[in-house]
């Protein structure tokens, strides 16, 4: 069997894929006509399309949605709370007030730089950065201060990041992920956690 | 449809989970049949197209909304899918170990070689020869095949979903019609 050169076998995939340019489709052409070889190249090509082209539709079974729907993680508390704000901004503001002249609360302000994070079995520190490394499931809440955290694997629990950066990109993470940034942020988020478990008792 | 879409999701945003079920209405059909080509398993396709919706949903609040959702729904799904392909395969080795002392039934002959006997294979029909095929291609291939022939997506599109250049997604592509002419033609 004579050898052609493979430039046509690339040619023939640019006429496919719809990208061959005039040149080298005049020249695919002209090839094909004198080569029982790449004609033949050509043609199972086109089979091979053909063929799996010819898949039926797969449709999802009946139930599935109904599934999908009750597979998915309760998010019911932490509406009812935003509702509640909006439908009570003046208490929001007294309670804000209040909480403000907590001094256990400013107590309890990271106004160190100490880098500090939960303490979790599968956590990787380095330097300034936690990462949860890729095939790992932290079960629990994640508390970075001062630090970074790049999630690979996956987070059973809530993750919040103060005065840090969170980074994940397929990462799964089944509770809430908050970035806090200042001193209002440390307050609101202090705020948001007494009030959930203030809503949690009526409910 | 975007525009359907994109209000539905800042309504699961807004914390209304009844708004995600249209969203999985809308594309069930996609996702599993993406998850059935890819891993030729009824109850895994259906457990791996759910857990994508899932993931889906928990993590809606980092999709971007300026770009197309089913391309974010299938890069999850395509990675749950050769998450699982790469986890199956120490079992299916051993799968075939066992075969050799138990003797063979039509699964374990699979197992261990990727093959069944040719007149098993002609004796097919049409649909089950297919997904015969496309389970028999390489993992790589076998993604960038299934998404451009049965999804029927364009190149790019895939080199979005599967996250690689779009000369990648090319070269795959030549090298799996290449692989599926021959297996075709028994080369
Ligand atoms: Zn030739």
């Amino acid at each position: 069997m004579k050898m052609c050169p493979s430039q046509f076998v690339n040619y023939m995939h640019e006429y496919l894929d719809g990208d061959i340019s005039r040149e080298h489709e005049q020249e695919l052409k002209h090839h094909l006509q004198a080569c029982q070889d790449c004609q033949q190249h050509m043609h199972e090509l086109s089979d091979t399309i053909a063929f799996i082209k010819s898949a039926a539709h797969i449709a999802a079974p009946p139930s599935f949605e109904d599934k999908v729907i009750k597979r998915l993680p309760k998010r019911k508390n932490s509406v009812g709370i935003k509702r509640w704000f909006r439908q009570h901004p003046v208490l929001v503001a007294a309670a804000v007030f209040c909480l403000f002249m907590s001094a256990t609360l400013l107590g309890s302000f990271p106004n160190d730089d100490q880098f500090s994070v939960t303490k979790q079995p599968n956590l990787v520190v380095n330097g300034q950065t936690v990462i949860v490394p890729a095939g790992e499931v932290v079960k629990g809440d994640i508390v970075v201060k001062n630090g970074d955290i790049v999630i690979e694997g996956e987070v059973d629990g809530n993750v919040t990041v103060i005065n840090g950066n969170y980074m994940a990109s397929t990462a799964v993470v089944t509770g809430q992920v908050k970035e806090i940034d200042e001193a209002f942020g440390w307050l609101w988020y202090k705020i948001k956690k007494g009030f959930s478990d203030f809503t949690n008792m009526f409910e | 449809m975007d525009a359907l879409v994109n209000k539905r999701i800042k309504q699961v945003l807004k914390g209304d989970q009844n708004a995600y079920a249209d969203i999985v209405n809308l594309y069930q059909h996609k996702l599993y049949q993406v998850c059935f080509r890819m891993l030729s398993n009824k109850q895994e396709a259906e457990d791996i197209a759910q857990e994508a919706f899932i993931r889906a949903y928990i993590n809606l609040h980092s999709y971007d909304q300026n770009r197309k959702f089913s391309t974010w729904l299938y890069r999850i799904a395509t990675n749950l899918c050769i998450d699982r392909i790469r986890k199956k395969k120490p079992d299916y080795y051993l799968d075939a170990e066992v075969a050799g002392t138990e003797g063979l039934d039509m699964y374990s002959q699979i197992a261990a070689d990727g093959q069944l006997p040719e007149e098993a294979v002609e004796q097919m029909e049409l649909q089950d020869r297919i997904q015969y095929e496309i389970s028999r291609l390489p993992d790589k291939y076998r993604s960038v095949i299934v998404l451009k022939y049965i999804e029927e997506l364009s190149l790019l599109e895939i080199s979005e979903i599967l996250d690689m250049p779009l000369g990648t997604v090319k070269t795959r592509i030549h090298r799996g019609r290449e692989a599926l002419r021959k297996q075709l033609n028994n080369v």
